[in-house]
Parts: C-alpha cells; structure tokens; sequence
C-alpha cells in the first residue's frame, strides 16, 4: 500500500464536502427533467426506430409533447395515454399521439388516471426484466470466460467506419487489449438526439448508436470465446444524449461508459442544469447495468497544467464520486480518472506523477480507477514518446491501477495505426509482467518528495473543495477552477430542453431504478 | 546571391554516405517466412538494397508488423534545397514594447480562434493569453498589442467580422485536427472569406498548428504559418517586423529570429 501520506480523517473530511457541494444539486436534479431524460423513458418502452429524414422516434415524441406544453408529466405517462387510444404498437403510440390536437391533451377523471399508471408501470417493470436478462447474458460470458489481471490495459479504434473499428478490435484484442474503445464522431456531444444505424463515414471516430454498439459488442463476444479472456467494450455517455446512450449500452451489453458528471459542461459547452440533470439518469441506468464508468479528471490537464491543476483533479475526483454514490453506483463501477500528464522536461516527473497516482489510490481504494497515458506533450519523436508511454505503464502498475489507456506512440500525429496498438501493448505488458508486486517491496518514505507532494496536492485540493462548498459549484465552475475553463449556469447548449417537472410527473423507470 | 557549390548527401547510419534508413509497416498476411520475404520483397520494390527484416512480429492473427533496415542509393544536392534564410534578431520583451511605441506609436490589434470544427484551444491560447507557452508571455501580456482571443469552434466569418470591427492588423487562425486534410479545406475556405471581406493582402493573416509550416501557410493563402514549438514571441516580432515592413518603415530582407522559414 502505498503510503498513508494523509489521515483518513482527512479523506473523510473531504467526502463530506464533497457531499455539502453536491446537495443543492440534487434539490435541481429532484426538481426537473429533460428532453433527453424523457428520450430514455421511451427508448425504455421500445421506441428505438426512426422515423422519415432518419429523425428517431424518441425525438418525434417528446418534441410533439414539449411543444404542447406537457412534457412536464413525463413521457411514460403519455405513451400509456396512446396505449388507451388504442396503440399497439411503440410506433403507433407516436403516431397516435403526435396527430392527437392539444386541447385533448388534458387529465383524465381520478381513477382512470391511477389504472393508467399502474399500467404503465407493469410495462415498465417488464421492459426492465427484459433489459436484465439481457445483462445476465453478459455476466455469464464474463464469468465463463474471465478477464486477465488488473491493469485492464485499454485501446481505442477510430477509423470512423464501425466494420473496419471490428477489424482493429479484433486485431488489438489478439494483440491482448482488455478494453476497446469505440471513438466516437467529432460533433456527436453537440447533437440532440441519438444517430440511428450503423456508421460506415464517421468523421474523427463512428457515432455512438445502439446499431454500432450492437455489432461491436457481438464481434467482441465471438473474439472473447476464441481468446477464452472476456474482452470489455466501452463507449461516451456524454454531450446532449448522456441517459439515452446509457440506455442503449446498457441494452447492448456494454462493460464500461466515459461518464462524468461535469465534462460536458467544461469541455463542451453543454449547459450546467442540463449536464447535471441527465448525468444523474445515466449514472442510475450505469448503476442497475453493471456498468463501470470512466471519469474525465484527466482532461483538466490538457487544457490546463498538470503540476499547477493537480489539486482540481483531485477535488473533483471527490465530487465525481459523490454525484455516482448518489446514483447507486457502488465502488467498483468508479472507473475514477487521472493521468500521466506532467512536462516531462521538468525535474522529478516520475516522483511527482507517482506521488499523484498513489494519492488518488490512497482517497479512493476501492475503486478500479481509470489511469491515462500523456497526451499533451507527446512528441512526434515516436522513440521518445514510446518511452514516455513505458513510464506511465510503470507508474499504473505500481499504483494497481484498474484501468490503463495505452498511451500511442503517435499520440502527437494521428489517431492510432494498428501497428501502434501492438506495439504499445506488447510493452506494457512487459512492465506488468515485470514489475507486479512493486509496491509490496518498497515503502514510500513519509518525509521525502513522493509523500511531501501528495500532502501538499491534498491540502489545496481540501481548499478547493471548501471553497467550492462556501461559494456553490456554480460559482466555482464560473471561475475557472477546473480545467482552466469557465462557464455560466444559463449558458452553454441545451438549458431549452430542461422542464421543471409537473406535481404529477411520471416516471417509473426512475422509480424502479431508485428503488433499486 | 551566389548558389554554393554542389554538396551531395546520403542518409548517414553507421558511416558516411552509406545510406541506411529504417522502416516500419504492417502487411495484412499471418506471421511467416512468407510474410518476411513479402516485406522484403516490398522495400527492394521501394527502390531499397541490402535489406534486412530486422523483425517481424504478430500484430495479431493476421496481420504481421515489421521493422526493416535498408539502404538507399538515392542522394540529393544540399545545395539546390532553397529555403528564406532566418534569424537576424528577436527582441526581449520589453525591448520589444518599447520598439512597438516608438516605431508604430500605437497598440497592435490581433484576433485569434481556432475556426470551423475544430475545438483545439490550447495552442492558440498558448500564443495569445496572458500565461504564454514555455515560460514565454502570450500577446494578451504585451502592453503593445491588443489581444482577442475568441476560443474554438468560431465560424471563420465570424473572426473576420469581428477583427474588421475593432481594425485589427494581424488575424491568426489555429488548426490541430488534421484529419482528411479538414485544416486545409477550412483554410482555404477562411481565405476565400477574408477576400470577399476585402482584407486579404490588408491584414497580415497567420495560420498556426502541429502539421502547419510556412509554406504550407503561404500555399494556402496565408502572409506566414507557425508550426510545432512555437513561442508567442516569435510571432509578437513577427508581426511588428511585418507590419513596419507594410508601413515601408523597415528596409526589405530584414529577418527576425523565430520569422517562419
Ligand atoms: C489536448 C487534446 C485534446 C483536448 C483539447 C482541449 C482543448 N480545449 O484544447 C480534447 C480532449 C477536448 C480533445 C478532443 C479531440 N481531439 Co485531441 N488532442 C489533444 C492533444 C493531446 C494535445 C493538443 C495540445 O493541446 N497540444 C499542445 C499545444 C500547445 O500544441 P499545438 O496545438 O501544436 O500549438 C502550438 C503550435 O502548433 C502553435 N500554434 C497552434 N495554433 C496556432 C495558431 C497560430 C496563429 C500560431 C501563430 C501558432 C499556433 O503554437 C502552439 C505553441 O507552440 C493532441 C495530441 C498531441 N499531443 O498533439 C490530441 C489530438 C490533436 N486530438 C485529436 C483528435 C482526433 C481529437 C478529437 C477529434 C477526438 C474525438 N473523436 O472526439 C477531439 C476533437 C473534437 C473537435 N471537434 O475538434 C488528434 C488529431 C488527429 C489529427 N491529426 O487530425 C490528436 C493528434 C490525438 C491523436 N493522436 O489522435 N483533444
């Protein structure tokens, strides 16, 4: 174990920050819905397809029912309204209801109300079992075939064309990838709504749709069998659509989801109410899958310093955790994220950069964590940089690091070629191999640079945090305390799809979930 | 200027002019001695002699990665290879403030984005913001300049519309994605906008990014292109030194250090 460096009256003192900070979040959270919330409820009953122009159903839907002024009640108690008018189909439903004129849009007499629910929420209880089974299938291949040893070693394909991301999964899989990672397309977090179909002309990585996941996920299977080692596939819950892709990976027997409660408010714009309101549905729907997520601490230290900013990552590790606590996700879906990422031309980079993945092992034991190679000052001297990459791979080791991302040789060119892949993994597998166990032999001094650093990170990480408690998150986020990057509670993408919610709105997967 | 004399070269491995390169590719065949005279058979097609396979190894089950050794009896003329020649002087900082007061007796407006899709801010924020890049301040520190930095994902009308607004005399523009060449077609297509705003040839125009250089900037339509490495005070003299060069008050052929070559 990796020092104690700090007291763990101090890491509890943090959780309950942690927990201060995120409080009046969930009063936001309990208080609202969303367009893409609504979105999942229906993909939930079955309305997957789309419709003319490509446009999915979901969409169709809840539009109709936002621009009628009663989204508020939720999508679940409209669609078990179509089924009275006779629907007997999800897409009749739509249909249905979507020619339906607003004026007989209002509240039924008391009691057929309450049946309509009760209805309503049988189908749900259904569509749930169903979704189950299809999660105990992945557990059964799991436990047949299990996976290799921690660090789960984690590569992407990006081709842009999901057939040929098959070909480079299987290839990095025979290669000894645990994890693949599906890119996904450049704007994909911008759109609201979910692509429908398979992405054959993808732009920097293939769109993130139940199709895609389908057929990678079933390539992975057949590769998991051959190779007798469970190959894990991930995907991006974030941007506009956080809780529909969840709901589709969840379907589709995804292992693993980036998933953070605060990324796509800093890295891409996407309004604060919005993110926080869907990231709370997603992580519920991650949390009853089985699902582990993956954390974006990392990204901080692209934008901002990694020496200077290593005490945001931390605070926000604690605040990520509460926002997943509350949503029912137990530690070990904590794919908790940080990273490699200090200038390798200072002094010390190895001390440091163990100092602060100890650290993070030390606040959060218990979680897989999820460990990313340097990125930012990768060099396009390929030598150097696959050096680089072994020093991470030694730091993930010795720090029992869950989840490691492969760093590429080529980081700093192109997204990677198939001979990176192997490369990368044949020599972390190597420095697993070799130094397994490393932490048990050595001892890391209390008085020296490893300990003194991560005491020091630690206690400007207990000042963020206490600030960010006095001042609100809002306030916090507004001032740049995270990645560098500033952002306001009105601005930013999608605040027009939040509704507060009716006093009878209605959502019993939400129910079934929190019950859980 | 007089061209010097002929001065042939080969690449240099172990000695002089014996022309070793290395390489490494993937073929898409199973690990065997067939796949290893296939590769070899490939780098002699390349024009290569004495090769040597020096590894070939599984990538996966079919697909076998190599590292070959070989030498090339090609050699170029060092001499014929014309590049702008560089570095006369780059002023410090405040040298350079104070230059900018006397000589162009005004602050020096640029704007910055990263345009079209790209979301990349870090290098252009390296050059612009106050923090600079590599212990070197960024344009928004210089008391001679005024700095706009507009962030990513801005429309390249909107840059240019915005800079028109407040005059700006030097506009730079910031690509990192690469893929399928969208740097260049976004370039070109903020060239296209800044003619039919007219401040094509009026305004010094800059393009920044990993796969930029000079040429490239100057093929696209740009007055210079910045690439890796760049510090902001490379292009804070650049700009002075290009914008005395317009005035007339700077004689031809001066060259400052960091000036893209
Ligand atoms: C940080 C980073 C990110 C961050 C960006 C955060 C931010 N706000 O900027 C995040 C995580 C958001 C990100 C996202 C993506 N990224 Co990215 N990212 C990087 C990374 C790791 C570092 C880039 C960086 O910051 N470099 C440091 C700066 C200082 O260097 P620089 O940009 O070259 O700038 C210097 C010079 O070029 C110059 N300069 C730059 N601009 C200008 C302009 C002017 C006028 C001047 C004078 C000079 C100048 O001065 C700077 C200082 O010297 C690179 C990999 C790498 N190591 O290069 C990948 C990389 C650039 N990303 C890549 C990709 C593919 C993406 C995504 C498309 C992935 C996806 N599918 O979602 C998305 C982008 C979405 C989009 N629409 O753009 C690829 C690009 C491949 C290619 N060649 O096209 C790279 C190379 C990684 C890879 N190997 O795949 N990324």
């Amino acid at each position: 174990m990796p020092g104690p460096f700090i007291e763990d009256a101090q890491i509890d003192h943090a959780r309950k920050l942690a927990e201060e900070i995120v409080n009046p979040i969930f009063d936001l959270i309990r208080r609202n819905t969303t367009v893409s919330t609504e979105r999942t409820v229906l993909r939930f009953f079955g309305i997957s397809g789309a419709g003319a122009r490509g446009v999915p159903l979901a969409n169709l839907m809840v539009d109709k029912l936002k621009a009628a002024g009663v989204l508020n009640k939720g999508a679940a108690y409209w669609y078990g309204r179509a089924l009275h008018l006779g629907a007997k189909s999800p897409l009749e439903a739509v249909e249905k209801l979507t020619a339906l004129p607003t004026d007989k849009l209002g509240a039924l007499p008391p009691e057929q109300e309450q049946n309509l629910r009760e209805e309503v929420r049988a189908e749900a209880r259904a569509a749930m079992e169903d979704m189950k089974s299809r999660i105990a299938q992945r557990e059964e291949l799991r436990k047949q075939f299990p996976m290799s040893p921690a660090p789960h070693k984690y590569v992407i394909v990006a081709t842009g064309n999901i057939y040929d991301d098959v070909d480079q999964a299987r290839a990095a899989a025979q290669a000894g990838a645990d994890v693949i990672a599906v890119i996904r397309s450049t704007a994909q977090s911008l759109l609201d709504y979910v692509p429908h179909g398979a992405t054959t002309e993808g732009y920097g990585g293939t769109y993130a749709t139940q199709e895609n996941f389908r057929i990678m996920r079933e390539a992975l299977d057949e590769e998991s069998r051959k190779l007798k080692r469970y190959i894990q596939l991930t995907n991006y819950s974030s941007g506009l659509c956080m809780s529909e892709i969840a709901f589709c990976a969840a379907y589709e027997k995804l292992d693993m989801l980036l998933n953070d409660a605060m990324y796509g408010i800093l890295f891409r714009d996407i309004n604060m109410r919005r993110t926080f309101i869907d990231q709370y549905f997603s992580r519920r729907i991650c949390a009853m899958a089985g699902i582990i997520i993956n954390t974006g601490e990392d990204n901080y230290i692209t934008t901002a310093d990694a020496y200077d900013a290593a005490h945001t990552v931390i605070a926000s590790q604690f605040i990520n955790e509460c926002f997943a606590k509350r949503a029912g996700l137990k530690d070990w879906q904590l794919g908790i994220g940080h990273s490699y990422e200090i200038d390798p031309y200072r002094d010390d980079t190895l001390l440091l950069e163990l100092s602060q993945a100890m650290l993070v092992r030390r606040c959060f034991p218990d979680a897989p964590l999820k460990y990313m190679p340097p990125t930012k000052h990768k060099e396009t001297d390929i030598f150097f940089s696959h050096a680089y990459d072994v020093m991470a791979d030694l730091v993930a080791i010795w720090t029992r690091q869950g989840i490691q991302l492969l760093g590429m040789m080529t980081e700093a060119m192109h997204t990677p070629l198939l001979a990176d892949r192997y490369v990368a993994l044949k020599s972390a597998s190597y420095i697993h191999r070799a130094a397994r166990g490393i932490d048990e032999e050595f001892t890391v001094r209390e008085d020296g640079k490893i300990a003194n650093r991560a005491r020091e990170v630690f206690g400007q990480a207990m000042k963020l945090l206490q600030e960010c408690r006095d001042e609100g998150m809002v306030a916090a986020i507004g001032k740049g305390h995270f990645g560098d990057v500033k952002r306001e509670e009105t601005g930013g993408k999608g605040l027009d799809g939040v509704l507060e919610k009716a006093p009878d709105y209605f959502n019993p997967f939400l129910e079934l979930l929190e019950a859980a | 200027m007089v061209k010097p004399s002929k001065q042939i070269i080969r690449p240099y491995g172990d000695r002089r002019d014996d022309g070793v390169v290395q390489l490494s590719f993937t073929l898409p065949v199973p690990l065997s001695e067939k796949a290893k005279e296939a590769a070899a058979v490939f780098a002699k097609k390349m024009g290569f002699s004495d090769v040597k396979v020096a590894a070939a190894e599984r990538a996966a089950d079919n697909y076998t990665f190599f590292v070959v050794y070989a030498r090339s009896g090609m050699y170029l003329d060092y001499a014929e290879i014309d590049v702008p020649e560089v570095i006369v002087k780059k002023m410090s900082f405040d040298d350079l403030n104070a230059f900018i007061k006397e000589k162009v007796g005004r602050r020096i407006v640029v704007f910055g984005a990263c345009t079209g899709t790209d979301t990349h801010t870090v290098g252009i924020d390296a050059i612009l913001n106050m923090k600079g890049y590599a212990g070197d301040y960024g344009l928004e520190r210089y008391p001679g300049f005024e700095a706009y930095n507009l962030g990513s994902q801005v429309p390249n009308e909107d840059l240019i519309k915005k800079a028109l607004a407040k005059n700006a005399d030097a506009i730079l523009v910031s690509q990192v994605v690469t893929q399928r060449d969208v740097h260049k077609d976004n370039s070109r297509q903020f060239i296209d906008a800044a003619k039919a705003a007219g401040i094509h040839g009026k305004v010094q125009l800059l393009l920044g990014g990993p796969r930029v250089d000079h040429k490239l900037a100057l093929e696209l339509g740009f007055d210079a292109g910045f690439g890796p490495g760049t510090k902001p005070s490379d292009v804070a003299n650049y700009i002075v030194h290009a914008l005395l060069k317009k005035e007339g008050k700077e004689p031809h052929g001066m060259h400052y250090q960091g000036e893209p070559t």
